[in-house]
């Protein structure tokens, strides 16, 4: 049944054995080969056989093969190959992602465990399977990040989700239509306390604290806030938060400048690896399920650059369904650890993703949702960032929640990414979910806002 | 200096160099105490921690083997964001020479011309005054705003910074040539281009090379912060890369090359100031 495998894979064997890895002998390979060819029809099969022929008559040798297409990608071997060898079929299934109207794309990432479906998609060829040729380019900081991106120095870029609101309602700075088109990660931030705290695990002993967060914009901002006033304590008045880029928290917790951060891994497990710090908590304990990073694109990338556009979302939302199963987790620790992506040593970013950790007090925790990866951009949280923006000050004025909200969260074009990449699909943009408790329901959000003791709107 | 005093100075250097190191090595000896975690915890954690204890100072041998494993291999590429040392201080060079070459060509003919009017030199004055002491990180934001691109933007913050000393020290050197040197130009009916680059040039020149001097040790200074700042390449992005990984052997290791490489730029001013002095 070799001559029905994709000749393209490098991770198959064309020659004998089951090659794909995922049934225990040929004969069930065969029967799942024979299913799919039920479920795809006759002419792409047919395709696969003359593509199948051609490659083994290019490779005589299959392990020859194989290194070829780790080395250059699927993508650039067969359009290599199409130049001079008529595979119009193959065109045919090609043509239906269009042209790549710039296939060199550079994306911004800041170092963080959050950027993992952009960085894992360079070292793990999720980029080079869409025929992108990416540079993911390490950044200092969030202002930078969003600098380099409004430059057009970045395509597109690793964001907190507040961003690209904020940049669209021109708050910190000029408004410019900006999207999301999927969601990084959700979950995967902690409170970490310096360890001298370990004794203050109420948040109402932590009057006069000095906290840190990555970013005006960020879910951890709105987050800790959040926190801090269910349980009494004015964010504003009786604590210091300041925003401090994330690589720099566990240098400055551990020369005492803070008590303590809300920050995005492997920041919190960094500090307990180094013996600073411990975790307080998970921010899924405050809300399961939140947002916190992005990709984002400028709306004229998205209009101009449709194409690529496409095929990058496609990148995304395949290493995300790939990394949202914990299986991959340590394998993926791997390839984003080394000193070109995250430079961390491997066992920290191994405990963020695979949940099993040490909290920084002696005990080992196994959650294995501690960071999880879901890339659909609902609606319903880009409200709930807005309202919390307002509800702080930082916007002002009347806001049409759900206009934003769909203009800038991409709902529709990640649905159906999603659907072609075989995962579950939610049939509505806007869900309910609740936060320490209380109830937000996307329809009414300035009633939630009104509902909060200490606000500043 | 006579050859004994020479070496007396040298061996006095070593023996400094000694201590500090013997010094440095006692005080980062690991300090006993702390009760140990079990072993399944301690794996999880650094090898301090799992002893209740903050990560320590790199002792001199973790500096000596990091240094040596830079030595070996400076100029390696593993991708966009992790390049030899070699590579990234080349990159700094680079950004430096182009920075302070551009001011230089625009201080020294610009400082002539205001040094050679007394009025422009009032004029010019309050200008220079204000945005001579201004940071290269305060102008780094402008920058990146105003010319929209992170590479220029560097380069721009470099140039602004590197600018003032050389400006203010042909100016000076220009207008304070002495008199009587003028009056005989005056005398012989000399031509002003030639009066120019015949009197004032070497007059002045030994002041326009303190200021490049002076500029060049600024230049330096400027890009390990601007490029902390921006990231991408260069030593400074280098730092902040290990900053990022916690990194003090790596961060020891740039530092004394940030020191070695503004050494040898000084250096090589001072050689060509030598160069154009002259008795008086």
């Amino acid at each position: 049944m070799a001559g029905f495998k994709n000749p393209y894979d490098p991770n198959i064997k064309l020659s004998s054995g089951c090659g794909c890895g995922r049934h225990a002998t040929q004969a069930e390979h065969a029967a799942a080969v024979e299913t799919d060819q039920l479920a795809s029809g006759s002419e792409a099969l047919h395709a696969r056989v003359v593509e199948s022929a051609v490659m083994r008559a290019l490779f005589p040798q299959d392990e020859l093969r194989r290194r070829f297409l780790r080395a250059v990608g699927a993508g650039t071997a067969l359009s290599a190959i199409s130049t001079f060898f008529p595979l119009g079929l193959a065109k045919e299934a090609f043509a239906q992602t269009g042209k790549l109207e710039k296939p060199a794309v550079k994306i911004g990432f800041i170092p963080i465990t959050c950027a993992t479906p952009i960085i894992m998609s360079l070292p793990m060829g999720f980029y080079s399977r869409q025929g992108l040729n990416v540079d993911v380019v390490k950044t200092a900081g969030w202002a930078v990040i969003r600098d380099k991106t409004l430059n057009k120095e970045y395509d597109a870029s690793h964001m907190l989700s507040p961003m690209p609101l904020a940049i669209t309602l021109g708050a910190g700075s000029n408004p410019i239509p900006y999207t999301v088109p999927a969601i990084e990660n959700i979950n995967g931030q902690a409170i970490t306390l310096a360890v001298k705290h370990k004794d203050k695990r109420d948040p109402k002993q932590w009057k006069g604290f000095k906290f840190a967060v990555p970013f005006d914009y960020s879910m951890h901002n709105y987050l800790l806030r959040y926190y801090l006033a269910e349980h009494g304590i004015d964010p504003d008045k009786d604590v210091q938060i300041r925003s401090v880029p994330p690589p720099e928290m566990v240098a400055n917790l551990r020369a005492d400048n803070i008590d303590g951060f809300l920050a995005p891994d492997p920041v919190n497990q960094r500090a307990v690896y180094d013996g600073v710090g411990f975790i307080h908590t998970l921010t899924r304990e405050l809300w399961e399920g939140h947002p916190c990073c992005v990709f984002a694109a400028s709306k004229e990338f998205v209009t101009t650059m449709p194409n690529t556009y496409r095929a990058l979302l496609r990148a995304i939302v395949d290493a995300t369904a790939f990394a949202a199963k914990p299986e991959n987790r340590r394998q993926i620790a791997e390839a984003i650890a080394p000193a070109n992506f995250l430079n961390q040593p491997v066992t920290v970013i191994e405990q963020v993703l695979t949940g099993n950790y040490a909290d920084g007090l002696g005990n080992i925790i196994k959650m294995p949702n501690r960071i999880d990866f879901d890339p659909f951009p609902w609606h319903s949280f880009a409200v709930w960032i807005m309202t919390q923006m307002k509800r702080w000050g930082q916007i002002k004025g009347n806001v049409d929640y759900a206009k934003v909200a769909r203009e800038v969260f991409l709902a529709t074009d990640a649905a159906k990414i999603m659907k072609e990449a075989g995962m579950k699909t939610p049939t509505t943009t806007t869900k309910k979910f609740s936060v320490m408790g209380k109830e937000f329901d996307p329809a009414k959000p300035d009633a939630y806002i009104a509902g909060f003791a200490i606000r500043r709107a | 200096m006579s050859g004994s005093g020479r070496l007396a100075a040298a061996l006095l250097s070593f023996l400094l160099f000694a201590l500090f190191v013997a010094v440095w090595h006692v005080t980062t000896l690991p300090g006993g105490g702390g009760q140990a975690a079990d072993s399944e915890y301690a794996k999880l954690v650094g090898a301090a921690a799992a002893s209740g204890q903050k990560s320590a100072m790199p002792s001199p041998k973790d500096v000596a083997l990091k240094l040596w494993e830079h030595a070996k291999d400076p100029f390696y590429v593993r991708g966009t964001n992790d390049q030899g040392i070699g590579i990234q201080i080349s990159y700094s060079i680079g950004r430096v020479l182009l920075g302070f070459g551009l001011a230089a060509l625009v201080a020294i003919p610009l400082g002539f011309l205001i040094g050679m009017s007394p009025l422009l030199y009032r004029a010019f004055d309050p200008f220079i005054q204000v945005l001579k002491p201004i940071s290269p990180l305060a102008w780094m934001p402008l920058a990146l705003f105003t010319i929209k691109d992170s590479a220029t933007s560097s380069i721009f913050v470099i140039f602004i910074c590197s600018l003032w000393p050389m400006l203010i020290n042909t100016a000076f050197g220009v207008s304070a040539v002495r008199r009587e040197w003028l009056n005989v130009a005056r005398t012989l009916e000399v031509s002003a281009l030639r009066k120019a680059f015949q009197v004032v040039l070497p007059a002045a020149a030994p002041t326009i090379m303190t200021g490049m001097r002076i500029s060049v040790g600024i230049a330096w200074l400027v890009i390990v912060a601007a490029e902390m700042l921006v990231g991408g390449t260069g030593i400074g992005y280098f730092v902040w890369n290990e900053w990022n990984n916690l990194s003090i052997s790596n961060i020891l290791s740039a530092i004394l090359l940030i020191g070695l490489v503004g050494m040898l730029l000084d250096q090589v001013l001072a050689r060509l100031a030598r160069a154009v002095t002259y008795p008086e």
